[in-house]
């Protein structure tokens, strides 16, 4: 028999789905705001004061909260531990919290994967370190700094391979081109090289040179310093053919990533200023990510 | 009733996520018409791999899990150590996820160097997703084949049919017909899973949106290859539940629904 009325009790149940939705109304403006630079009344304060720990808007006062992915590859990190200050991007992430006037233990490292640090709301570091190349298009979406590399693209292959000798990008038209999803290079296989074959899209450099390894692509395309860790540490019989620039003219840059209109960018820049100027990053360059000359240009 | 309840409470859900203070970047992050614009087309053509890969998985799958079924429930002993093998199988591949399955076969066989094993991309994703979804399919042949009363094969094997011919002609047609619901199940969630085949290499849909998604730092794309993705599953959805609704009416005469 058909209930004539609606039984109170289902419309109690629609109304109540409703109500449980106000359950997670907006979440509490007050804990979401950064704990603002306290006013430089004036303005007449130098920059080197602005950017004292105690003034900048931080996401824990006092604490500088960096973040990168995991796995944190080589020669950007070591061992997967981007706390101990080795490889290009934690030496410069120290960099930074030092000229800034952080201690190392005032240092705290998170956790991000690269396709979280640009999700909309909120984030849970101050900054992410993580070879992310700078794109008018991304920064619609987020913040970034000034460039603190300027990333050139490898193309990787086999010693044996037929393209272990080409002298330029036209010679790899016809070759199954692998690269890791996300990356700029990636983005140079199917702008610049433009195969004409689908290239061969990888979650990361690890899966696209065991690909390589495995014979199913005929070269891979990475950024330089990734594709000497690979020649020199994971392949056997790996050759890097050459190097070449993504955009004609322009370099890319490698910036640090922000929350959209995080005021905290303008001191990270001056930072990066400061450490370019001093020789700091050329230094650590140098350092980390040398050997990088000597690998013929591809046109 | 139900139309006014329905038209209501969805209203309200619809309302009370645009009141939230992160609507607007949500919005621009997740349902960017420019950027579902530019998604579009290499989403469409990734998905039609990925269809492509459901279909031919869908037959292979059938037949090494009714094979697999019918090993594991023939009573001959000399086939003892087939049948063993078939439950070590669907153990073992029930059990190991479906992503290192295609990772084993997508770069492990190709590494071992033989002559004759596929390199190409869509033969490995297609050997990994049946030797995974074999496994959970054969089980589903088999609960079917054990629902059927053991009177319907003792009853055709003294009419004088073979075994081969009372598994054939009398309890495989009601095995199946009975668990076509869960099988139908199944192969949605396959159709999912043609995704995951994207570890090894291949532009399917939903790595084509990601490959989007991170150029812009936009998430439209994959909001794009969703609705492809449902627009296969609901109607599938749909007829299983019709197939159900027909078994149940034939099965206990009832007119419901």
């Amino acid at each position: 028999m058909p209930p004539a009325v609606c039984p109170p009790r289902a419309v109690l149940l629609a109304a109540l789905s409703v109500l449980a939705l106000a359950a997670c109304a907006p979440a509490d403006d007050e804990t979401a705001t950064r704990s603002e630079p306290t006013a430089s009344s004036g303005g007449s304060a130098a920059p080197s004061d602005e950017c004292a720990p105690d003034h900048l808007p931080l996401l824990e006062p006092g604490q500088l909260t960096i973040a990168t992915d995991d796995p944190a590859y080589p020669p950007w990190f070591l061992r997967d531990d981007p706390t101990n200050g080795k490889g290009y991007e934690s030496a410069v992430a120290y960099a930074v919290a030092q000229e800034l006037g952080f201690s190392e233990d005032q240092v705290e490292w998170v956790t991000v994967p690269f396709n979280a640090s640009y999700q909309p709301g909120p984030k849970d570091f101050d900054f992410d370190i993580n070879q992310i190349s700078i794109t008018p298009q991304r920064a619609d979406a987020v913040t970034f700094s000034r460039g603190y590399y300027s990333a050139a693209q490898a193309v990787i292959t086999l010693a044996d391979s037929p393209y272990a000798d080409a002298a330029s990008l036209d010679e790899l038209a016809d070759a199954t081109i692998g690269a890791q999803v996300g990356t700029t290079s990636l983005a140079a296989v199917t702008d610049v090289i433009q195969p004409s074959r689908d290239p061969a899209v990888y979650d990361d450099t690890n899966a696209a040179t065991k690909a390589l390894e495995n014979g199913q692509v005929d070269v891979i395309v990475a950024d330089l310093p990734s594709a000497f860790f690979i020649t020199a540490a994971v392949l056997d019989a790996g050759t890097i053919a050459g190097q070449f620039q993504p955009t004609t003219g322009e370099t890319e840059q490698f910036g640090l990533l922000l929350e959209k209109g995080n005021p905290l960018v303008g001191c990270l820049d001056t930072t990066l200023d400061a450490l370019e100027r001093d020789g700091t990053l050329a230094q650590l360059e140098n350092r980390w990510l040398s050997d990088t000359v000597d690998v013929p240009e591809l046109t | 009733m139900a139309l006014a309840s329905t038209v209501v409470v969805l209203g309200l859900l619809g309302w009370g996520v645009a009141q939230a203070p992160g609507w607007p970047s949500v919005q621009q992050a997740y349902f960017d018409p420019e950027q579902a614009r530019l998604a579009l087309p290499e989403v469409a053509g990734g998905f039609v791999f990925n269809i492509k890969l459901f279909l031919a998985a869908e037959a292979a799958i059938l037949v090494v899990a009714l094979v697999v079924a019918l090993v594991r429930v023939v009573p001959a002993p000399a086939l003892a150590p087939i049948r063993l093998l078939a439950v070590v199988y669907t153990d073992v591949f029930r059990g190991t996820p479906t992503i290192l399955v295609i990772f084993l076969v997508g770069f492990g066989f190709p590494a071992l160097g033989l002559q004759g094993v596929p390199t190409d991309l869509f033969w490995l994703g297609l050997i990994a997703l049946t030797l995974s979804y074999g496994a959970y399919v054969a089980e589903v042949v088999r609960a079917g084949i054990m629902s059927v009363h053991p009177s319907q094969a003792l009853s055709a094997r003294a009419l004088g049919l073979s075994y081969a011919q009372s598994m054939r002609r009398v309890v495989l047609p009601q095995g199946l017909r009975r668990v076509m619901p869960p099988l139908l199940n199944d192969f949605v969630s396959l159709q999912k899973d043609t995704a995951l085949v994207a570890v090894i290499g291949v532009v399917e849909a939903l790595r084509a949106a990601q490959v989007r998604s991170s150029a812009d730092f936009n998430f439209t794309p994959y909001v794009v290859a969703a609705a492809f993705f449902i627009a296969v599953t609901v109607p599938f959805a749909r007829f299983a539940d019709w197939l159900a609704l027909r078994q149940l009416r034939r099965e206990q005469g009832l007119a419901v629904g």
